[in-house]
């Protein structure tokens, strides 16, 4: 990306431990084996853009476990939800899940979260990030989004507008601490049986949907591995075809594999079926250690869990809290 | 939930906003490797392509399959499964249309195709044996992914198949031309991988500042054409350092 001089916003003064631009996800480009990437979380995703006023789709930042620290240039609105990573202004304690105004030269720091792993700031108007294959969603593995298509780094330049003193914006939101998700070290996965299900005995499937299994050592944006009660298809292998987001892989050793937002868009391990996207979400939030389980639904229940999610997203009001 | 939308399509649920078709030769369920399969599903994807706009986000081709992610805000499985069925019945008579023939530039040698002696010696062939059949062979685009530009061509001729590195190389540089099984693939850049080496391609098979993005599709036929060290160079080729095959930790 370039970035013309006179662009101002924010400057990066530590990167943190992964910090990366996110929109909501680079869509219509499997064809040439690029991923979808995005938010992992997308529900705190949007709801840091709709503090902010921005469509959810706006560009916002991405922080996993924490460190992040930037300097405004500009006066503007921002908001951070997700994992409850320590916000400080200029060494002031500040809460999350709110919009609020910074001024140019304010330091905003985060610490480490004790909890969940990933956290949203957003800006109002979104950062300006020029887009790559029609997205600004960063998959380093792909070198593709964001600035030069990595990680958030020392001395990053993330251009944002400058909020006017009329702006509507300016009036402070948040989200009430009734209607904040709780991030927790176990969540359910419901999951959609499909894909190569008929490899799998009724036996295979019943011990799948009731065994508790643990996030791995292994867990990234690309995909979560995990332990437990190993799981066995008659077949090791299929013809390498299409792989759908939360997709649950089940290589030769029998230990779950949920793919997220990073995974490889073609794959050749048979797969049982695949976690719906506000679980994906969840298990996002989740790091070694930490447990699931897997809970079977159909087709038409996670169809109307979708739209449910989405209906309680909409309606749900911000409060003004000045 | 599997519905069958004739002798050689069926449909199966993916995900919460994905179906899955998947494509045999008529009556059997067998997943081999075949260009009349590949034919269907270059055939499908183009009808689906042409039929659905905002309803569908996504589509990945493979061998035999494709996945289709729909928008939950447009469509829901039940009735994008109605509109699949009905848009597909047309399908069932796939012309064994013939895609666009792609010549891709291909400098064989030792220096940069590190496994050709190994696979000569395997197939009892000499070298140059190697090199001739994999040029003589036309490739079929069956697949795009694992990684941006990332094209599975098939089918080497049997005598020079090769099985995967039983540990994958770090790294595998960029260009490579490699074979595993009876699969050939260029690397669109340097890459951890697991195929054989027999040389060097120059041409990008992923550039993103390009347009197209890639020189190949999915129902392309692909031939490669040998040139010398000079021509590679030329066409801007670079040679990487020397991958051993110490590197095969």
């Amino acid at each position: 990306m370039t970035v013309s001089k006179d662009a101002l916003g924010f400057i990066v003064t530590n990167g943190g431990v992964l910090s990366l631009i996110q929109d909501a996800g680079r869509y219509g480009a499997f064809n040439l084996g690029l991923t979808n990437g995005g938010p992992t979380d997308s529900l705190a995703f949007y709801w840091a853009n709709k503090l902010c006023g921005n469509t959810i789709n706006s560009t916002a930042i991405e922080i996993s476990l924490g460190g992040l620290e930037l300097i405004a240039q500009v006066d503007c609105v921002i908001a951070i939800t997700g994992a409850p990573m320590p916000l400080t202004i200029n060494g002031q304690p500040k809460s999350c899940w709110r919009s609020f105004l910074v001024k140019a030269g304010d330091t905003i720091s985060l610490g480490f979260t004790p909890i969940g792993v990933r956290c949203y700031l957003a800006v109002a108007g979104g950062f300006t990030i020029k887009p790559n294959f029609g997205s600004t969603a960063t998959v380093c593995r792909e070198s593709v989004g964001g600035i030069n298509g990595d990680k958030l780094v020392k001395n990053d330049v993330l251009p944002c507008q400058t909020v006017s003193k009329t702006d509507d914006r300016l009036k402070p939101l948040m989200l009430a601490e009734n209607d904040q998700p709780q991030y927790t070290n176990e969540v359910p996965l419901h999951t959609v049986l499909g894909y190569q299900q008929a490899h799998f005995s009724s036996i295979e499937k019943r011990l799948f949907f009731s065994s508790e299994y643990q996030i791995s050592q292994h867990w990234d944006r690309m995909g979560y591995r995990l332990q437990g009660r190993a799981i066995r298809a008659d077949v090791d292998g299929i013809l390498s075809e299409g792989i759908c987001y939360g997709a649950v892989q089940i290589p030769a050793d029998g230990q779950p594999i949920v793919l997220l937002n990073d995974r490889q868009t073609i794959g050749g391990y048979p797969k049982i079926g695949a976690v719906i996207s506000q679980d994906c979400a969840k298990l996002s939030q989740l790091r070694q250690g930490d447990k699931v389980r897997f809970e079977p639904i159909s087709m038409s229940q996670a169809d109307n869990m979708f739209h449910l999610n989405l209906r309680r997203f909409s309606q749900t009001k911000l409060i003004n809290y000045s | 939930m599997s519905t069958l939308i004739n002798d050689s399509i069926r449909l199966e649920i993916a995900g919460e906003n994905s179906l899955m078709l998947y494509f045999s030769d008529k009556g059997q369920e067998s997943s081999i490797i075949t260009p009349s399969i590949s034919s269907n599903v270059h055939q499908a994807e183009q009808l689906i392509r042409q039929n659905f706009s905002t309803e569908i986000i996504d589509l990945i081709s493979s061998y035999a399959s494709i996945l289709v992610v729909f928008n939950l805000l447009e469509i829901d499985h039940h009735h994008l499964r109605n509109k699949l069925k009905r848009l597909l019945k047309q399908c069932s008579n796939a012309s064994n249309k013939q895609g666009r023939l792609v010549e891709l530039p291909a400098y064989y040698s030792l220096e940069s195709g590190m496994d050709l002696q190994r696979i000569a010696k395997y197939a009892k062939l000499t070298v140059e044996q190697v090199i001739n059949l994999h040029q003589a062979q036309e490739y079929r685009v069956y697949a795009i992914g694992f990684a941006p530009g990332f094209a599975y061509l098939g089918e080497v001729d049997k005598r020079i198949a090769m099985a995967r590195l039983t540990t994958p190389r770090l790294k595998v540089p960029k260009g490579a031309i490699a074979i595993a099984d009876r699969q050939t693939a260029v690397y669109p850049a340097q890459s951890p991988g697991g195929w054989n080496l027999i040389g060097l391609c120059p041409i990008d098979m992923f550039n993103a500042q390009a347009e197209p993005t890639m020189p190949v599709e999915v129902g392309d036929r692909v031939k490669f054409v040998e040139i010398d060290k000079q021509q590679y160079l030329e066409l801007g080729g670079n040679l990487p350092n020397q991958v051993s095959s110490n590197d095969c930790k």
